[in-house]
């Protein structure tokens, strides 16, 4: 299933978790010691994340250990960077028509 | 001429929404045309390369814009603009959804919240933009993409001509 990645980051619970794991890799027992949640619900978001593709897992013997995926952060930036610039481009596009409304006015 | 004027521009991804702010050095009753009047609008609102074009607009309460951004390549993206409310001078708010040609809508669309006002012949207009999807938002962006790279492509040959030899 193709996850929205924004959807990773709506829910508070998933931000901290991205947050945690941001600094070190961790295991969902690890990440889960952080929350007043059950490892059920711990287990669910990692899930989520991991099918936005906004974390890895790793295995090291028998543990898991979940980290994040830089790219897709960059990715996210990225995007509203571009999303800026189009806005700009766009509003300097908009002062030139003003200004060339305000000349015929006068 | 632009560099004093304000452009703020914040995104609360929890919230799925984009905020902007722009100063124009303009009256209001002009910058408000520029943003309600189709023949205005198609003259700014496409970033370049890309041109609007609006096949028509009914700017009341109720009332949609339909429109296109038509790409370098002659591509046309389709959307409709549902007008849900309007305090002239001062506010309006719309429901903006993707569509094909013939009109039919995506199933996802995004509601623009848009607040002018005025100080010193200096407007003031704010936006925010909530959306259901950001993939949606996600998929604009590839076409304009393009776009830009063909524009920097520009600049980078008008630079080279530029440049003492």
């Amino acid at each position: 299933m193709r996850r929205d990645i924004f959807q990773a980051i709506a829910d508070p619970t998933r931000r901290a978790i991205i947050t945690l794991i941001a600094l070190q890799a961790m295991t969902p027992n690890a990440i889960a010691e952080n929350f007043h949640t059950t490892r059920q619900s711990v287990s669910k978001h990692l899930r989520i994340l991991t099918e936005c593709e906004m974390v890895k897992q790793e295995y090291r013997g028998r543990e898991i250990y979940y980290s994040l995926e830089i790219e897709k952060i960059k990715e996210i930036d990225k995007w509203l960077d571009q999303l800026r610039k189009t806005w700009e481009s766009r509003f300097n596009q908009l002062d030139k028509v003003l200004s060339t409304l305000k000349k015929q006015k006068k | 001429m632009t560099n004093e004027l304000l452009f703020d521009f914040t995104v609360d991804k929890a919230a799925k929404t984009v905020y902007i702010t722009r100063e124009f050095n303009a009256p209001l009753s002009l910058v408000w045309d520029a943003f309600t009047k189709a023949e205005i609008l198609d003259q700014w609102v496409a970033p370049a390369p890309f041109t609007a074009k609006t096949k028509y607009m009914n700017f009341e309460v109720g009332g949609k814009r339909f429109y296109a951004m038509v790409g370098p390549d002659g591509q046309e993206k389709w959307a409709i603009q549902r007008y849900t409310s309007i305090s002239p001078k001062t506010n309006f708010k719309m429901f903006n959804v993707f569509a094909d040609k013939d009109e039919n809508p995506e199933p996802h669309g995004s509601e623009w919240d848009y607040n002018f006002s005025e100080h010193n012949g200096i407007t003031k207009v704010s936006i925010s933009i909530y959306n259901e999807s950001f993939e949606r938002m996600e998929m604009l962006l590839e076409g304009f993409k393009r776009g830009f790279t063909a524009t920097l492509n520009n600049l980078e040959n008008l630079l080279a001509t530029l440049s003492p030899k």
